[in-house]
């Protein structure tokens, strides 16, 4: 025989996935969420997202031509995934600037730093969502009021206030500081689970739409791009945990503790030199689901692989963690929402996950 | 109701060509070249010289020790040498070499192709028959079968499984034998079922092949406490823990064997080859071989003496497609690529695989990016990617405590890698290096 043939170990075939084709499919089933930022945001949500991605590939390309000089990845579509997550994160209107300073924290700092795709500890674009929310608070937290093609595409400064309001959750968080009940605060409003259904609402560009995320989370599970453990657990455990402090909310009831008690921000101290609880309202759980990114934090960004762990019990541990904290930040905490929080957090987590908690072996004796 | 293991496993498309071809038999080739090392364990030693002339089915090999196999003369001819050969990735092993002259069987032997039902022999002589005459494991694993067929003092076997799923894509040798040697194969069984003294027999086939169930359900029924289980089709479901978690629901303990669970497996081809031995007297030396590939001509089923070199199959399946560019002796999983078309066919040889040289490369390997599909697609409940880091970098302590000797080398994991990682490669350099440490340590 004159030919060459080639040896080498088994398998002989492989499945055809690929790195990109599973980016593909998550970008692809982002696109039922932007299509509907559009729809209420107009032009300007386009652009955002336009800028956000450009601007990851860019630095991502950069990075690893100049930089790093490794071989240049940024076909394998995982920037563009980044970029289109980190503009999901950010309220429409917001100046090219931060969203470029946005985009080199993510990809730069969050991705690149630590290896680049498959080595970073934390989710990119959460870092560099949290990164802008820390260090421009006023432009991370007005959201413009949507005018479908009518939304301004950037608001300047000195129209924050007139064209911009707050989220849901920061609507409520506000509302139960005066003291009234939700029921009330929703009607002053005008909200309606309606709205909070189909995107009718204050927000980033890409959590305002629960119906359209599902729909992307729908295409991730035919698609087996992810699996269900852990957006089902993020969203069970927050349906649960704010179901039990709904229904046995603190309404009504009274403790009082020792002032060396522990603090949360719902006790007061009394001139008793005690602690008293303060009568307390709590949105119902389907509220809790359906507003403050928690669908796009479960099905987005929570499965993003490197950052979770590698079982399907890490996953639902990694799960459950993100529920409580995300519960625990927006009921007790300072900031109206949590999620981005609690994913980061979990994401710290993920190494000791994957140390201990190991997939059951078979034959185990 | 189809049954099937839980734990990881993938579904490679199936590409059974060759399911409808039947079982086709050859002219004899002019040399045949006897490896004899065919089997697991200890090889054989020749017991013929150069120059000596041998009938079909006489021993030219005899067997070193308990975990070790005779080997019979495949043709009749004079021998021409004993030399080393290439196996099948190109190591120099002995070999018989014998040049082939008619076709004259050695007198004992049952020539003809009526059923026989009566079985005469007892426990303690079916064992022995069978270690004499050569049968190992069809399958591919090629474990001597009168070992198997030893249940260890303290152990009781309370099933005998039959293996007949063939989860290996392309491959139908199995398929093929059990369509036309039913009734064989089900007195195969009686037989094994007396050898280690079970009276449950149960024959796991995939629902891929509804024929074979079909034929093996209708020739079975003749047979007290033999039964057919249809399975969900699932790779590696041929893998004899995975068969026995799927028809069973029992798990052979992490470094057990199948006794330890009270069942013992056999493929259908080392059944009928049990037939052939203790009622027709014939020594293992001919078996089924699919050949085939998407671009091959008439991909078949060929029975086919040990010793044939592949290069003569390949040409009675219409040829070597042009653009070949890996044959793989096996299946596409498993299944080893082969140095050239010279290497002969052994006794664990199920089928001969062309493909094409578009799908013989690997893809470009690219960053893990901990998908965790591996761990999803392990169905030994292991971690692939952290083996496969703990092997690159000769991490053997912690390899062995995160169990890769488990490992079956299945190739789940790798097949299904979406960035092309040479996972089994570095779990297999893990699981080599961890054997020897334990090996010393006794």
């Amino acid at each position: 025989m004159d030919k060459l043939i080639t040896v080498s170990p088994s398998p002989h075939v492989h499945s055809g996935q690929s790195v990109s084709k599973l980016m593909y499919w998550v970008i692809i089933a982002m696109l039922p969420a932007f299509a509907v930022s559009v729809y209420f945001f107009g032009i300007g949500a386009i652009y955002l997202t336009l800028l956000s991605v450009a601007s990851c590939v860019f630095f991502e390309y950069i990075i690893q031509k100049y930089l790093l000089k490794t071989p240049v990845r940024t076909s394998d579509g995982s920037a563009i995934v980044t970029g289109m997550l980190l503009a999901f994160n950010l309220p429409s209107g917001l100046p090219p600037f931060i969203v470029i300073v946005g985009a080199l924290v993510a990809i730069g700092i969050g991705k690149m730093t630590f290896g680049g795709l498959g080595n970073n500890p934390f989710n990119p674009a959460l870092v560099g969502r949290v990164f802008l929310l820390l260090s421009f608070p006023t432009r991370m937290t007005k959201y413009p009021v949507a005018e479908g093609f009518g939304t301004p595409m950037i608001i300047p400064s000195e129209a924050l206030d007139a064209s911009t309001g707050a989220t849901p959750l920061g609507i409520i968080k506000e509302g139960i500081k005066s003291g009234d009940g939700i029921g009330q605060i929703l009607q002053s409003e005008g909200l309606s689970y309606t709205d909070l259904f189909t995107g009718n609402i204050g927000g980033s560009l890409g959590e305002i739409a629960a119906s359209a995320l599902l729909i992307g989370f729908a295409i991730l599970l035919i698609k087996k791009v992810i699996t269900w453990h852990i957006p089902v657990s993020v969203m069970g455990t927050v349906l649960i945990f704010t179901g039990i402090l709904w229904l046995f909310g603190f309404e009504g009831h009274q403790i009082v503790l020792d002032r060396t008690g522990i603090s949360l921000p719902l006790l007061q101290y009394t001139d008793k030199n005690t602690l008293e609880l303060v009568p307390f309202h709590m949105a119902d759980p389907l509220f809790h689901l359906l507003t403050g990114g928690l669908i796009l934090g479960a099905v987005f960004m929570a499965t993003d692989y490197v950052t979770s762990p590698m079982t399907s019990k890490g996953q639902l541990i990694f799960g459950v963690g993100i529920g409580i904290i995300t519960v625990l930040i927006r009921v007790f905490g300072a900031y109206p929402e949590g999620v981005s929080f609690a994913i980061l957090i979990m994401n710290g987590f993920t190494p000791l996950i994957n140390r201990y908690v190991k997939p059951r072996r078979f034959g185990k004796i | 109701m189809l049954k099937t293991f839980k734990t990881g496993g993938v579904h490679p498309p199936e590409n059974k060509l060759s399911s409808k071809a039947g079982i086709a038999s050859l002219p004899l080739p002019k040399t045949v070249v006897i490896p004899l090392s065919q089997h697991l364990g200890v090889p054989s030693k020749a017991i013929v010289c150069k120059g000596d002339i041998v009938k079909t089915g006489q021993l030219i090999a005899q067997s070193e020790g308990f975990v070790s196999a005779n080997i019979h003369s495949p043709v009749s001819g004079v021998v021409t040498k004993i030399d080393k050969t290439p196996d099948t990735g190109g190591y120099k092993k002995d070999a018989i070499f014998i040049d082939v002259q008619g076709d004259e069987w050695i007198e004992t032997i049952d020539r003809s192709t009526e059923l026989n039902k009566t079985i005469n022999l007892t426990q303690g002589e079916i064992v022995k028959k069978i270690a004499e005459f050569g049968i190992v494991g069809l399958g591919g694993a090629t474990f001597p079968a009168h070992v198997k067929a030893s249940v260890p003092k303290g152990k009781t076997a309370e099933y005998l499984i039959i293996n007949g799923v063939e989860c290996e894509p392309y491959l139908t040798s199995d398929h093929a034998l059990m369509l036309e040697k039913a009734e064989e194969i089900c007195v195969g069984i009686e037989i094994m079922k007396k050898a280690i003294g079970v009276s449950k027999a149960i024959i796991g086939i995939e629902n891929n092949k509804p024929d074979a169930i079909d034929t093996m359900k209708r020739a079975s029924t003749g047979y007290q406490g033999t039964s057919v289980q249809a399975l969900k089709v699932k790779y590696p479901q041929g893998g004899e823990k995975q068969l026995i978690k799927a028809i069973l629901n029992r798990e052979v303990p992490s470094g057990g064997l199948p006794i330890d669970i009270g069942a013992v497996v056999f493929n259908v081809g080392s059944i009928f080859a049990v037939y052939e031995a203790i009622q027709k007297n014939k020594p293992l030396f001919e078996r089924v071989v699919t050949v085939t590939g998407k671009e091959i001509a008439k991909p078949s089923n060929f029975k086919v003496r040990i010793g044939t070199p592949i290069s003569y199959l390949i040409d009675l399946a219409g040829g070597m497609p042009e653009n070949t560019g890996k044959i793989i002796y096996g299946g596409p999983m498993m299944g080893k690529a082969a140095i050239n078309t010279e290497i002969p066919v052994v006794k664990g040889c199920s089928g001969i695989l062309l493909v094409s040289s578009g799908e013989s490369c690997r893809k470009a390997i690219e960053p893990c990016m901990r998908c965790s599909k591996c761990v999803s697609a392990c169905p030994m409940g292991l971690e692939p990617y952290l083996l496969a880091v703990l092997g690159e970098k000769s991490m053997f302590d912690r390899l062995e405590a995160e169990k890769v000797m488990d490992c079956i080398e299945c190739g789940s994991c790798s097949y299904t890698c979406p960035s092309g990682r040479p996972l089994l490669d570095y779990i297999r350099y893990g699981k080599t290096n961890v054997g020897k440490i334990i090996r010393a340590r006794k």
